[in-house]
């Protein structure tokens, strides 16, 4: 590529999840890139999130100097309750997910394929200690799984890919990817192109994707 | 007259045998029971099976416990963390056993030990390598996999206020855990801030009920430090 992509900064990644979440909406933000979808939701919608060290109704980061350890997010970084929250145990946290009473989660991502697998929590390198916390439970327990990650890895491959090279979190789990060129359905019909960054030609967007894509 | 108030954390640990499986509660710092760990470090118990969310954070607590070489497999969801130094050099050197489990099947499991159930199917998993080898079923439609109950001989638990029958609350996100490991051991040792005469708590806002809990330590509060996260990203 001689020319870089045109692409949404990681701001305007998480404002265009935070535009699909519907008012009214209990979701779960992953650790990493999606908790900036919480300083992006348009005002006047309802938002309820969950966080599966057993919070529902989070509210933002207190101020500083009022940060209680008793009181965290499931990062560990301290957070808010919001009036009408409430703090539960990790069965029942997990028995929303698992249950589906979640409506949306949004997970980061090493790898999605073009039928929804996703890979997230371990790159299977010799040496590396494995640590999967709550990604299994919540790729496949909420009614819509989301992933927002980087559309190219570091070194430019495709993290949309024909089928996961890394070990899985969860089989045919995720319904919508957002990177920073594109939002893209996957799914048993494969993978279609929903909206793409200001400027970013199809063409180009399939150049630089692993698997075949379809316009909406 | 029952009364489970045991003056120090001390007394409350002193028959955990070598070997002992020991639930320790906590998700991170919070709820996790310091008081009681170094207590359980000062006892001496070895061989031990802990199962936690984690594995530890910086030198203190169960990471503490760990560093001691006290332990010889850790149940748990998340081990690895930017301060998990102690628990990382012990798997490296191939000195302990870790049993990575999905953290909702983890507290399903702990669950389901308590309420007697001694294995459930659960759609978790599915399909990756930490259901390799386990019985799996079609239910309703989806693909679901066999995961067994899991008993503690004690378990250490943070919590807020008690009374002497065992009644609980808990302060905030610090619960997690805590309650149904303490349904999940057969005794459970639980610390709190204030010991309160039976009937102040809220009947309808106890949330262990004391038949699950066996002894419990009055600790003095002290603030709960962060931990298990990169500062910067506070």
């Amino acid at each position: 590529m001689t020319h870089p992509l045109p692409r949404w900064t990681r701001a305007q990644m998480a404002a265009r999840v935070a535009q699909d979440i519907a008012d009214g909406s209990v979701v779960n933000l992953g650790i990493g890139l999606p908790t900036l979808i919480a300083n992006h939701l348009p005002a006047g919608r309802e938002v309820i999130l969950q966080s599966e060290n057993g919070i529902i109704g989070m509210g933002p980061a207190p101020a500083p100097g009022q940060e209680d350890y008793d009181l965290t997010n499931a990062g560990k970084q301290p957070v808010t309750l919001l009036p009408g929250g409430s703090f539960f145990h990790h069965a029942d946290s997990f028995a929303m997910m698992r249950g589906g009473h979640l409506d949306i989660c949004v997970l980061g991502a090493f790898q999605v394929s073009a039928r929804g697998d996703l890979a997230n929590w371990h790159t299977g390198a010799e040496g590396a200690i494995p640590a999967v916390g709550g990604a299994m439970d919540l790729a496949i327990g909420a009614k819509r799984t989301f992933v927002l990650m980087e559309h190219l890895t570091k070194s430019g491959e495709s993290k949309l890919v024909e089928t996961c090279t890394y070990p899985l979190t969860g089989l045919a789990c995720v319904s919508r990817v957002y990177t920073d060129l594109a939002v893209i359905d996957v799914g048993p019909r494969g993978a279609r192109v929903v909206d793409m960054a200001e400027g970013l030609a199809f063409d180009q967007l399939q150049a630089v994707t692993a698997i075949p894509l379809a316009r909406a | 007259m029952i009364d489970k108030i045991v003056q120090s954390a001390a007394a409350a640990l002193a028959d955990v045998r070598d070997g002992a499986t020991v639930m320790i509660g906590g998700f991170g710092t919070a709820g996790l029971p310091d008081e009681l760990i170094a207590a359980l470090l000062d006892q001496g118990a070895r061989d031990l099976v802990v199962v936690n969310n984690n594995a530890g954070n910086g030198d203190t607590g169960l990471a503490a416990l760990l560093g001691a070489g006290r332990v010889r497999k850790i149940i748990c969801s998340f081990p690895r963390q930017v301060d998990s130094w102690h628990f990382d050099r012990l798997y490296h050197e191939g000195r302990i056993e870790l049993e990575l489990v999905p953290q909702g099947n983890l507290a399903e499991r702990i669950r389901a030990a308590g309420a007697g159930i001694g294995a459930f199917f659960t759609p978790t998993g599915y399909g990756t390598i930490l259901a390799q080898g386990k019985e799996t079923r079609e239910i309703d439609g989806r693909m679901q996999v066999l995961e067994y109950a899991i008993h503690a001989d004690v378990a250490l638990i943070k919590a807020e206020r008690g009374d002497r029958w065992g009644n609980l609350t808990y302060r905030k996100t610090a619960r997690n855990f805590g309650p149904i490991m303490a349904m999940a051991a057969r005794c459970t040792v639980a610390t709190v801030h204030e010991v309160v005469d039976l009937g102040a708590l809220d009947p309808e806002a106890v949330v262990t009920p004391g038949v699950f809990v066996q002894r419990v330590v009055p600790i003095a509060r002290t603030a709960t430090r962060g931990a298990g996260f990169k500062a910067s990203l506070a």
